[in-house]
């Protein structure tokens, strides 16, 4: 084996091995990428999340359609008079995510509650109708959502999150569009 | 392995021509046959050779199965049913495969307490344990991902939530869980990439095992007493005396699995996986194989779910750092009179946050599930801590053979290899 020496001025060797390094950590930096971005969704997936058009006209006053969305739950709910009084006569204060249930219906549009049907614990599905507040309840860990999908108790952080979507005409919406 | 030169001395010229070459005879010897063992070894030390042949069992009912099975959404389910119903020998396959998953972990448990029990985790094994910990995860990992392949609804689900677990991380959570997913919500990309993970993952852990067994062999075997060999008396070696050992629990256990495999073979699974994966509907109570549940338990106790998480993975890691957070420096629970009780109530912990995670998560389970698990982390945060600084242990033995044979055993000594086994 070569004997290496110390000079106290840089050698050729030493050039040779800063070069070869940083030459080395930028490739291997630059291919980590391509390995770390073939996780993210592929074209056809994001292709196949385009915008969905829902006519809300055949849905009666009462019932949850049940729709996907980018594979993900998305319920309709055509609520009656009573759920929105229930769901708007409620202390904001004592709610563990506060927020009013107009802001999560469009104006004058309060008996459509549109939401994720996602458990917002850990994406169980809440069964209909169920729990204190005949919203909805999580059978997996026991959230209670009101009806108008806030968590009312149960390990669920936050509400059921309202998906993009915008009315095209009085009664159809496109979900995806906000 | 390198602690010990080799005493193999190759008898034909071939094994010279090998061994000249790649000492592979010699390490298999001192490693396997000539190894020296305590003498005291109970059937608590044969698990490790009983979690060997799982590992193995495993990987060769799962390459089988691998040849049989289709990793697509819509095919997964029915091609794990052909496997059932139509592959020669299919079923046999499958169900040694999933309940040889349940039975590994039954031995993985027995031995991971033995370690506890004994202090097996203690100076100089910091390392072996630590290994050991690694391989539980890979283990467990490795275990998620293979149940989610027969994509019913507890895969699903249970992909579901568990993938979900990582989207509570602040801020970039859900980007984490989007590249998981492979999509917006568990789909075919996600079962794809889980095959392939669960694939690789017995090899990785295959590697582990081997730098184990190597951290293993350098300070030797701990047992029952927790003393050290400090001669040849204490001593018997590997082959025959473990090799015999452990092929008799490795027998039994066996035996035990296959009652499980021929005669109750879906007793450990769940009845909801037998129903095709369905992203509308949950099944009304899902919970996660039985080896899951304590931690599972651990996970609804909190009310947050962030803190929820932190919990499950945290009652894993703090096993790491047991070598540091038990004080005493004495090793077995036999001269630890205070530490014997503690150690039998944390494993009634254990058994009762198993048996927690399996109910629902509602009234007075959740009390119990809380205080249970309030009490498994100050077991090792506050209990061990303090127990090694208060607690008077008993008198040690001044030797593991005065321990079996008395302080007078010296004229007991049976005769032959026992006595001497390094002296050849």
């Amino acid at each position: 084996m070569a004997e290496t020496t110390t000079s106290a001025e840089p050698t050729r060797r030493d050039f040779l091995f800063i070069a070869t390094g940083a030459t080395a950590a930028v490739g291997l930096g630059a291919l980590a990428w391509p390995f770390v971005s073939q996780m993210a969704p592929d074209a056809a997936t994001i292709a196949a999340g385009a915008p969905v058009e829902l006519d809300l006209a055949p849905i009666n006053e009462g019932q949850i359609v049940k729709l996907f969305w980018r594979g993900k739950l998305i319920f309709v709910r055509h609520r009656t008079e009573a759920e929105i009084a229930q769901a708007r006569d409620v202390q904001l204060s004592a709610l563990k995510d506060p927020e009013p249930d107009q802001d999560r219906v469009v104006d004058g549009k309060a008996q459509w509650l549109i939401v994720y049907g996602n458990c917002t614990h850990l994406g169980c599905v809440p069964l209909d109708f169920a729990g204190e507040y005949r919203g909805w309840f999580c059978p997996c860990h026991g959230s209670v959502f009101d009806t108008s999908g806030r968590i009312r108790s149960g390990p669920a952080p936050i509400n059921l999150p309202i998906p993009p979507y915008t009315y095209v005409d009085d009664t159809r919406i496109v979900i995806g569009e906000a | 392995m390198s602690a010990h030169p080799t005493t193999y001395v190759p008898k034909n010229a071939a094994a010279k021509w090998l061994e000249s070459r790649l000492p592979i005879i010699g390490l298999v010897h001192t490693s396997f046959v000539a190894f020296p063992v305590p003498r005291n070894l109970t059937y608590m030390w044969t698990f490790g050779a009983v979690l060997m042949v799982m590992l193995v069992l495993q990987i060769v009912t799962g390459v089988v199965l691998a040849m049989h099975y289709t990793a697509h959404a819509d095919l997964a389910f029915n091609s794990v049913e052909r496997i059932m119903r139509d592959v020669n020998y299919g079923w046999l396959m499958r169900y040694l495969h999933a309940n040889g998953a349940s039975f590994f972990f039954i031995a993985v448990y027995i031995h991971t307490f033995r370690g506890l029990y004994y202090g097996s985790y203690k100076a100089p094994r910091e390392v072996l344990w630590i290994l050991g910990v690694i391989i539980l995860l890979l283990m467990m990992a490795t275990a998620f991902m293979g149940y989610v392949l027969p994509w019913g609804q507890m895969s699903f689900w249970g992909a579901t939530v568990i993938t979900n677990l990582f989207s509570v991380i602040p801020v970039v959570g859900d980007t984490i869980v989007t590249f998981l997913w492979g999509g917006y919500s568990v789909g075919n990309p996600t079962l794809n990439r889980f095959f392939s993970l669960h694939y690789l993952l017995p090899f990785m852990l295959f590697g582990v095992v081997i730098l184990h067994v190597w951290a293993l062999h350098v300070p030797g075997n701990n047992n029952p007493t927790g003393i050290p060999i400090k001669s040849g008396k204490d001593a018997i070696p590997f082959h025959p005396y473990m090799t015999v050992k452990d092929s008799l629990s490795v027998v039994l256990f066996v035996i035990v699995l296959s009652w499980f495999v021929f005669y109750m073979p879906n007793y450990l699974g769940h009845a909801d996986n037998y129903v095709p994966a369905n992203p509308a509907v949950t099944p009304s109570h899902i919970v996660p194989e039985w080896y899951f549940l304590p931690f599972y338990a651990i996970l609804r106790a909190i009310p947050n779910a962030l803190f929820g998480v932190i919990a499950m993975f945290a009652s894993i890691a703090v096993l790491a750092f047991l070598p540091w957070l038990d004080t005493s420096k004495v090793r077995s629970a036999a001269y630890r009179p205070a530490f014997k009780v503690f150690f039998w109530v944390f494993a009634a912990t254990c058994l009762g946050l198993g048996y927690l995670g399996a109910m629902p998560a509602e009234g007075g389970y959740v009390i119990a599930a809380r205080i249970l698990t309030i009490y498994y982390f100050a077991h090792f945060l506050v209990i061990l801590p303090l127990l090694g600084l208060f607690e008077t242990p008993r008198p040690l033995p001044n030797s593991i053979s005065e321990s079996v044979l008395g302080p007078r055993g010296s004229s007991g000594m049976p005769a032959g290899a026992t006595a001497e086994p390094q002296s050849k």
